[in-house]
């Protein structure tokens, strides 16, 4: 409870917070504690005219929102309990069940679950490691920088092309094989598939985790990391006993960033092989395209449920995780 | 810093021996130093080692990121018949193949072997779908980036102005609903759409993008970092709460109005899912799904079309980069 009560506290006790030292730490917890107590008793008039003014801010988006986004939620999880839409008997979880059950259904959250586990610690640590590249005394940094991140740039239709031309039975990759003296791979029709998604995943999104690191990376204090050089530490230990305390919460969010954007591969992988790929990358998304081209409302509302039900999960807890661990470095 | 540390090691021994040094000691001294130097010079070699070693990698990266681009806008100066001759196997299989020159196998080529328009002329010139579907792209996506923006800018106002409990979890849920993947909040757009009399519309497509919550939790992010004072300051002066967002919180946030333009406008340009679901209507349909359907019979008009369709966004990254990555940046540790 009280955790809470310190994060509504103004912006100018956060700043006396992040100056950090332990006798302002002390003065914080008083001022909040004083606070306290006088909000509880009486909220000023200028406050509570800010409060109601503002709020008639925030309404526009608020009710846009409502409308497009959580109303209509309402509505599928009361469709994702019932038979159909119209009729409207209460089936309880039987949707869900009869959801769970299905082949295809099971298959899609293998694959999605099997993808983003290859590709998302993947993405993170290739990004951290570009980062680290950047950040050392190499020639034409903002060039490569602005090189990493021109995959954002990029139409997805064309990269699908490209990567047809790359990764068909006839296409460039497989000349290259040849040439080495391997088999041709039949990339997007074999279990290989998953490989050619994970490179295109990894293409595309490197150059955006990258920035997040190297932003994270440029924030550390040097004055810390010249005391460890002076006690001559040795850049590995510089990098996992300093550098790692202050990227951790980047880390953390760089995680959620590449597991969401993992969920939305989808786009992708449709264009490239259409709405029924082969076996091994039929995604949640492709399951869910499909019962949407079927209007099969209780499947769709039920998945729908399940994969945001999922997502809050993640968040939760890597927002959790992010509060335990940010703390101690929080600057 | 290096060198420092070296010396640094060697102090001691020094301090030890004290005065003057003679015989074996002052050889000895001699020795260490040299061997120190050397020590510093072989590390200094070693880095540049390093350095040399990490441009070759971030090279290699950086070929292996530009190479689809550079192929794309290289192959757009393809005539025809050299993109068949080139690609022709790959795409053979589609309804429309069988030409002339079929490769067995695919010559990526990043030089064309004679520069022509002709892809140009076909696409800017002779058939004017594919202008139609830019501007249908255009229409689509501007007024969502404008007025998101502005919906979102008032509303990170609210949110910077007040933190109280209820607001927070509004602004978590907002968090939540941004993360979501397309595929669930298309759900709950697509209910609306058709309660609304609105699919196959362009309303739509607008009005779900208006109302996205990713540029409110970028700005708010941004305008929670002006600090109070200067908004104090402005009310002590009597400026009222629309002055105070007009003419305080707007211009300072400038550049964060930039970054999340770019970042909005760079999403929705290359938007697929929500008009393959929401427009039954292929007329309606802006360039980036057309483009993935001309890719099976045309593909060196679709390279040129590509190239076109990457103007906007080339433009976007040659001017804000810094915005784009400012925008990236700050969305680092979500809570505000």
């Amino acid at each position: 409870m009280v955790k809470k009560r310190d994060k509504g506290s103004t912006q100018v006790e956060k700043k006396e917070k992040k100056q950090g030292s332990l006798i302002h730490r002390f003065q914080h917890k008083k001022i909040t504690n004083h606070k306290k107590i006088t909000n509880r008793k009486k909220m000023t008039k200028m406050k509570r005219k800010i409060k109601l003014v503002s709020g008639i801010y925030i309404a526009p988006s608020f009710l846009g929102v409502l409308a497009f986004f959580l109303l209509p939620f309402i509505v599928i999880i009361y469709y994702s309990f019932v038979d159909n839409p119209i009729s409207g008997n209460f089936v309880s979880f039987d949707n869900f069940v009869r959801l769970v059950n299905n082949l295809s259904f099971k298959t899609a959250v293998a694959n999605t679950l099997g993808f983003s586990v290859v590709a998302v610690p993947l993405a993170v640590v290739l990004s951290l490691l570009l980062a680290i590249m950047l950040d050392s005394r190499i020639p034409f940094k903002s060039q490569f920088r602005t090189f990493f991140l021109s995959p954002l740039m990029v139409p997805v239709a064309s990269i699908v092309l490209i990567w047809r031309v790359m990764f068909d039975y006839n296409g460039a990759v497989n000349d290259v094989l040849v040439g080495l003296g391997g088999a041709k791979i039949d990339w997007l029709k074999s279990s290989y598939s998953q490989v050619v998604i994970v490179i295109l995943f990894l293409w595309k999104n490197l150059g955006y985790n990258m920035i997040l690191f190297m932003a994270a990376l440029s924030s550390i204090p040097r004055d810390v990391i010249e005391v460890a050089k002076l006690e001559s530490a040795s850049p590995l230990q510089t990098f996992f006993y300093i550098k790692t305390r202050y990227l951790s919460s980047t880390f953390l969010f760089v995680t959620i960033m590449s597991l969401i954007s993992s969920f939305k591969v989808f786009r992708e992988v449709y264009l490239l092989t259409g709405n029924y790929p082969y076996d091994t990358i039929y995604m949640l998304q492709h399951y869910m395209n499909n019962a949407f081209k079927n209007l099969d409302y209780q499947r769709l509302s039920a998945a729908a449920i399940l994969m945001s039900l999922v997502m809050i999960l993640i968040i939760g807890t890597l927002f959790i995780v992010e509060d335990r661990f940010g703390k101690d470095v929080e600057g | 810093m290096r060198k420092k540390n070296v010396e640094g090691s060697g102090n001691p021994r020094k301090k030890l021996l004290g005065q003057p040094k003679q015989g074996r000691l002052a050889k000895q001294d001699r020795l260490d130093r040299k061997y120190s130097w050397k020590r510093v010079r072989g590390r200094k070699a070693w880095s540049r080692v390093k350095i040399a070693l990490a441009t070759c990698v971030a090279a290699v990266f950086a070929f292996l990121f530009l190479m689809p681009i550079v192929l794309t806008i290289s192959n757009s100066f393809m005539s025809g018949a050299e993109i068949s001759a080139n690609y022709g196997s790959v795409f053979a299989t589609s309804d429309s193949g069988g030409r002339v020159y079929v490769a067995e196998k695919v010559n990526l080529k990043f030089i064309p072997d004679m520069v022509s328009f002709g892809q140009y002329s076909t696409v800017l010139l002779k058939s004017p779908e594919y202008l139609l579907k830019f501007w249908n792209s255009v229409i689509l996506v501007g007024p969502i980036v404008v007025f998101q923006l502005l919906v979102a800018s008032l509303a990170s106002f609210g949110f910077t102005r007040y933190r109280g409990r209820l607001r927070e979890i509004i602004f978590f849920t907002y968090i939540i609903l941004m993360l979501m993947p397309y595929q669930v909040t298309l759900v709950p757009n697509y209910l609306v759409s058709d309660w609304l009399n609105i699919l196959d519309t362009n309303w739509a497509i607008w009005l779900p993008g208006i109302f996205s919550p990713f540029a409110v939790f970028l700005l708010t992010k941004f305008m929670r970092r002006i600090p109070t004072s200067t908004i104090e300051a402005a009310q002590i002066d009597g400026a009222g709460e629309w002055q105070i967002y007009r003419r305080i919180c707007m211009p300072l946030c400038r550049g964060a109005l930039c970054s999340a333009a770019i970042l909005v406008f760079i999403d929705y340009w290359n938007m697929v899912e929500q008009p393959l679901i929401l427009m039954q209507d292929e007329e309606m349909h802006p360039l980036s799904v057309f483009l993935s359907k001309i890719n099976e019979g045309e593909i060196g008009l679709a390279f040129a079309v590509a190239t076109i369709y990457m103007v906007p966004t080339l433009l976007v990254f040659l001017y804000g980069e810094e915005y784009l990555v400012d925008g990236i940046t700050s969305q680092g540790g979500i809570k505000g």
